[in-house]
């Protein structure tokens, strides 16, 4: 408020503050956020701004006269910036740190101001104020003009589905308050604006530290004539008519005092509801008709938008918190697997996979990022590709959810599109998210098999997975390689899993025999059990005679190119039945074993294998150090 | 086409914010420290879940030094709702005869206010505390979230606090820890003395000027409210026309000169004054960055 409007509204309480009350209680409020880079004078402005509507009492002023004198970056002269840069830390650091409000009004409008840095690694700031904000002031320094600053706060805006952004060109004093400068830089600002989708656009030459152009008309720059920029403020109409979208109420909670009062108790997110009206509950789609909508201790016969609110409904139907209440003629969807743009907000990284915690306006329930689709350039929009997210990038992201939920798109609702994902141990809050659309579930189960969890598992193991399929006769000693390479592998650090042929036949085998198809189905479960553990980023070794090259071939094609690595174990038959150690040639020879291998039952060289080893001339030990050094290279 | 007033704006999010720790947190509780701004938050949480009444207790800690009325008030107000009203006082603070003319306002502050604070949360294990406390108060309080993580020792980090977007909050803590809420934190002074306007909301007589018994200490002006108040030899509590803008201890609340015993006439010297509504507590000017210290240590 200017003090002349103060001086007004004082004469009117002699008169009738009721008046002066009436008018105030009706205006509406404008949330904005201001953006620009270091030292482009945000928290100046925003100082000027409650300076010049005299929101400074006198005692903070003495407060800040002392502190400019202290910290100041302005000589003799008040420090503005000194007004809004709160804690003692970024006092020291003489940067903004964090997400600060402010409150002010005008006759006009109330508004909140969001203030935040400009520093880049504290975009989640940024992505914070905007997210409530409906218009963004963005500063840029008239010497430097848009910077890359400038473009990635933009883009955050657009992001966030903010649709109104005012352009203000500081420290005109600067630049000799030169008209040709202020409208190259609006005309740079209006190109790029327009390529990232920001449609309403308008810009203001200023100077914060001087005061021209905020609250009063500048006398240094006759030749602007457009609105100061706080007329700017008081008038741009940013209202998205959430009323006349579809009635939508996040359910919060279920308000049930005694057996004769059942309501539903939340926040109408868009839309407006009468009593009698049609609705159905989502997920699920339950339908019933609006009986009373309580609000406070009144009753009404409808709401809108914006309102908190009690609804009950005239049949018992399944409703809890976490559904959503929506107009019967226009539900929004549901689904477990949604497609969103993720900004992340964490030290630790985005790991696709892992559980979280998802937090919609009004629900909990567990997922995880089965596939980062891309990365988003936050200066230009444009996508590239990444396999991870670190604190403040911006993917497009996959998600599988524990249940289902009710959502619309982000962009044609702010309140039922967006979420956070909550990390289950720390319980940090590390990403906010806009649902761009839902998925079938099969479109994304798939890419859970098969693509980014083996990778990503196999970064947290730091090591390439990889089967190790060793093949040869009964005796020839696969296994006790076999043995011998877990233990040095795992001296090194390596996660390994080592599967026998012998011990895999009492469990997952047990029903197959020695016949060509249990043989070849006792090789394709085999291979199916260690390509899921290569999926699980192992190393692992399989023991196996496995006689037949076909079936490792099926084997070799099931996995990526150079995973499989097939040793032959080359001992002649007459050394096995030499060293014989389980007796088993010795029963075979006597009749007791039908099919054994080498003997009555064909084995297959193979005929590329990666590696051969000759247990003839090679210990163990020195078997396994020779696939050692085979893996290395 | 309707549109919501900045006012309905605030009271729906407040009551918002309200609704979701009843539904999430544990065991919530609301700090009623019976000035304005509680008794704006008290009347939320009325109509927050009309017609069951609000699903928590009331907490006030009691210095032993608030105002007379202050106490009545309270008393009054918590049996005419209805509400469960926990009072905890400092026993070990009492024990020592701890005050604010013995051993200083900060000392008294710390101990029989954020002390006794921390005993009572711990001692009920409540995981959720509601507290009026508003954005445009102060400098350091203009960053405080909606949701004030605090450390199993109720510390607050500014480190450690998460990122607020849209209206999703994250309630989530582990064992020890807690959440001061403030669900009005985006009302401004003025927004607070409008609603109480508007809703014919009952607040303490103090608002009101009143002829009371004060003396001049360092500037200000200290109501006697009750024979503790040490006397200079000859010294006597003169009649004056007062009005207090805020409430706490009485030995630590500065009045003001005024004629104004409506609340049209409390809201027209509002918006000609010339001093902010924090600028009667002597705590705040303790030093640089002081309430930013107190908030770390845990006071609300």
């Amino acid at each position: 408020m200017l003090e002349s409007e103060r001086a007004v509204a004082s004469q009117e309480v002699s008169e009738s503050v009721l008046d002066y009350l009436a008018r105030q209680s009706e205006l509406d409020v404008l949330r904005f956020i201001t953006c620009g880079s270091v030292d482009d004078g945000k928290s100046t402005l925003i100082g000027r701004l409650l300076y010049d509507s005299k929101l400074i009492f006198e005692d903070q002023l003495k407060a800040l006269e002392f502190d400019s004198r202290k910290f100041g970056t302005q000589g003799r002269e008040i420090d503005l910036a000194l007004l809004v840069d709160g804690l003692a830390a970024e006092r020291e650091q003489g940067i903004t740190i964090d997400v600060a409000y402010r409150y002010f009004a005008t006759e006009g409008r109330k508004f909140i101001v969001a203030d935040t840095p400009g520093h880049e690694q504290y975009t989640r700031n940024m992505a914070t104020g905007a997210s409530t904000a409906s218009l963004a002031v963005i500063l840029v320094d008239a010497r430097n003009g848009v910077v890359t600053q400038t473009r990635r706060h933009s883009c955050i805006c657009a992001l966030l589905g903010i649709r109104h952004v005012l352009l203000a060109v500081n420290k005109m004093d600067a630049v000799a308050w030169d008209r040709a400068a202020f409208e190259a830089i609006e005309e740079q600002y209006a190109a790029f604006a327009a390529e990232i989708g920001l449609a309403n656009v308008y810009s203001v030459p200023l100077s914060a530290l001087k005061g021209d152009n905020v609250l009063a008309r500048s006398s240094h720059m006759p030749w602007y004539e457009g609105p100061t920029l706080l007329s700017h403020l008081e008038q741009i109409d940013t209202a998205t008519d959430s009323v006349e979208m579809p009635f939508r109420l996040p359910v919060q909670w279920v308000n049930r005092p005694d057996s004769t009062f059942r309501g539903y108790a939340g926040t109408i997110a868009s839309g407006r509801v009468g009593v009698g009206e049609s609705i159905a509950v989502l997920p699920g789609g339950r339908t019933a008709k609006v009986e009373r909508i309580v609000a406070g201790v009144d009753e009404h016969d409808d709401a809108i938008a914006g309102e908190a609110v009690t609804i009950t409904l005239d049949r018992e139907i399944d409703v809890s918190r976490g559904d959503v209440i929506a107009a019967a003629v226009a539900r929004p969807e549901s689904s477990d697997q949604v497609q969103a743009t993720v900004i992340w907000m964490s030290e630790n990284h985005l790991l696709p996979g892992r559980s979280y915690l998802l937090k919609t306006t009004n629900r909990i329930v567990g997922a995880s990022v089965t596939e980062i689709k891309g990365r988003i350039d936050v200066h230009t929009l444009q996508r590239d590709a990444a396999k991870v997210l670190e604190l403040n990038e911006i993917g497009i992201c996959n998600l599988s959810l524990d249940a289902q939920v009710a959502f619309d798109a982000y962009g044609e609702n702010r309140t039922t599109g967006s979420f956070v994902l909550i990390d289950r141990v720390s319980h940090e809050t590390v990403a906010a998210g806009m649902i761009d659309f839902g998925l079938r579930r099969a479109q994304n189960i798939h890419w859970q098999a098969v693509d980014v969890d083996k990778t990503v598992r196999a970064q947290q193991k730091q090591q390439t997975p990889r089967i190790l399929w060793f093949t040869g006769l009964s005796g020839s000693g696969k296994s006790t390689i076999a043995n011998a390479l877990e233990r040095e592998l795992l001296a090194a650090g390596r996660h390994t899993y080592l599967l026998d042929g012998d011990n895999v036949r009492h469990g997952l085998n047990r029903d197959l025999g020695f016949t060509d198809a249990d043989r070849v189905e006792n090789i394709r479960r085999v291979g199916e059990v260690a390509k899921l553990m290569l999926d699980a980023g192992l190393i692992v070794l399989v023991s196996f005679i496995s006689p037949f090259r076909a079936e490792r071939e099926m084997v070799r094609k099931m996995v990526g190119e150079g995973e499989f690595v097939e040793i032959f174990v080359d001992t002649p038959l007459d050394v096995c039945e030499a060293r014989d150690p389980k007796g088993l040639y010795g029963r075979a020879r006597a009749g007791e074993i039908k099919n054994f291998t080498g003997l009555d039952s064909p084995y297959e060289a193979p005929e590329d294998a990666e590696l051969t080893l000759d247990t003839t001339t090679l210990s163990a030990e020195a078997a396994a150090r020779r696939v050692l050094g085979f893996l290395d290279d | 086409m309707r549109h919501l007033s900045h006012l309905k704006r605030l009271e729906a999010e407040s009551i918002h914010i309200m609704r979701e720790v009843v539904a999430e947190c544990r065991h919530p509780v609301m700090l009623y420290s019976i000035g304005k701004d509680s008794s704006v938050m008290l009347r939320l949480a009325m109509k927050a879940f009309h017609p069951a009444k609000p699903p928590f207790p009331l907490l006030h800690v009691d210095t032993t030094w608030k105002f007379r009325e202050m106490i009545q008030f309270r008393d009054s107000v918590a049996a005419e709702l209805g509400l469960d009203l926990i009072v905890h006082i400092n026993q070990e603070g009492l024990d020592q005869q701890i005050g604010p003319f013995t051993h200083g306002s900060s000392v008294h502050t710390d101990v029989m206010k954020t002390q006794a604070l921390r005993q009572v949360l711990d001692q009920y294990g409540f995981d959720a505390a509601f507290g009026g406390a508003r954005r445009d108060e102060e400098k350091s309080r203009a960053k405080e979230r909606i949701f004030s993580f605090r450390t199993s020792n109720h510390q607050w980090d500014p480190k450690q606090q998460r990122p607020e977007l849209w209206n999703i909050y994250n309630t989530r803590v582990g064992p020890g820890e807690s959440m001061r809420v403030f669900p009005l934190s985006n009302w401004t002074e003025l927004d607070i003395w409008q609603y109480i306007y508007v809703e014919d909301i009952p607040i303490v007589p103090l608002y009101f000027a009143a002829p009371r018994p004060v003396v001049q200490r360092d500037g200000t002006l200290i109501m006697v409210d009750d024979d503790r108040m040490p006397l200079a030899p000859g010294e006597v509590a003169e009649m004056r026309q007062v009005r207090f803008r805020t409430l706490g201890c009485y030995p630590l609340t500065g009045a003001m000169e005024s004629g104004a015993t409506t609340l049209p006439e409390i809201i027209s010297e509002m918006l000609v004054a010339q001093n902010s509504e924090r600028e009667g507590r002597v705590i705040d000017h303790d030093g640089e960055a002081s309430m930013e210290k107190k908030k770390r240590e845990g006071y609300f």
